[in-house]
């Protein structure tokens, strides 16, 4: 039987560009954003309910919404 | 969300600036802000200084949030390109290089002290009510009024690109931020 696929909206951070300022960090209200080794943010894909409060606050405005089939 | 106590660190930022108006020797205790984020970065191979302890950070974040200074419009991409934060590194330390030669001249014997503040590295604002002339050697006062022009400069920088885009807008262009990251990259790329 084929498994349905539902299409939640996450937030990205791609790990070149970030400056690990820790916006995204703080601002999250699930915890869901780490900070790796103070080189870039990364995001627990499981704990996004992809509310956008750290897209709007990062800085180098680099954060994205996006829809993906979890 | 639970405050911490380092949430209110934004306070020590504006009370370094303001301190620093009435008496320039205040100016010695914004080392902290350099050596601590330094230290940290070094031992621990974390950015939790602009995490969590980073006072200006705070303040442009109050000043641009909370209290809607901010235009809130995505910064340009060239000022997060590597080029411009690599480069804007390199120049803020060749002039903070300059100013600790100043200082060195002073203390030479070279040079006599300036009590100004040099705004944008290049306007110089007097500045002479903030020292009496004689509490310290003239080097000790000339790293000072150095050391909050530095301070002072960044400051109007930041408060710029906080109004025209983001409030931490300084953030992705900050030296410190730009360095300590440098040092995170090259511990984790040695322990992998």
């Amino acid at each position: 039987m084929q498994t349905r696929k539902s299409l939640r909206r996450k937030a990205t951070v791609p790990q070149a560009q970030c400056v690990a300022c820790g916006c995204c960090f703080n601002t999250c209200p699930k915890g869901a954003i780490e900070m790796i080794k103070g080189v870039y943010a990364s995001v627990e894909e499981a704990l996004c309910v992809g509310c956008g409060l750290c897209s709007g606050i990062c800085p180098a405005s680099i954060i994205k919404i996006a829809e993906v089939a979890v | 969300m639970k405050k911490h106590w380092y949430d209110y660190l934004w306070l020590f930022s504006a009370a370094y600036l303001i301190l620093g108006f009435f008496n320039i020797l205040f100016a010695w205790v914004g080392l902290l802000c350099f050596f601590i984020p330094l230290i940290i970065a070094i031992t621990k191979g974390s950015k939790a200084y602009c995490n969590h302890y980073c006072g200006r950070g705070q303040l442009l974040a109050l000043l641009g949030g909370r209290l809607g200074l901010s235009r809130k419009r995505d910064i340009p991409p060239f000022l997060r390109s590597k080029q411009f934060r690599y480069g804007f590194l390199a120049f803020f330390f060749t002039m903070f290089f300059l100013m600790l030669f100043t200082t060195w001249l002073v203390f030479a014997g070279q040079r006599s002290l300036s009590e100004a503040v040099t705004l944008l590295w290049t306007i110089k604002l007097p500045w002479h009510w903030a020292y009496n002339g004689t509490a310290v050697r003239p080097w000790v006062a000339q790293f000072a009024f150095g050391f909050y022009s530095v301070m002072l400069t960044s400051t109007i920088l930041g408060l710029i690109t906080m109004l025209l885009y983001k409030p931490r807008s300084w953030c992705v262009y900050c030296p410190m931020g730009t360095m300590t990251q440098l040092i995170c990259q090259a511990k984790a790329k040695k322990a992998a």
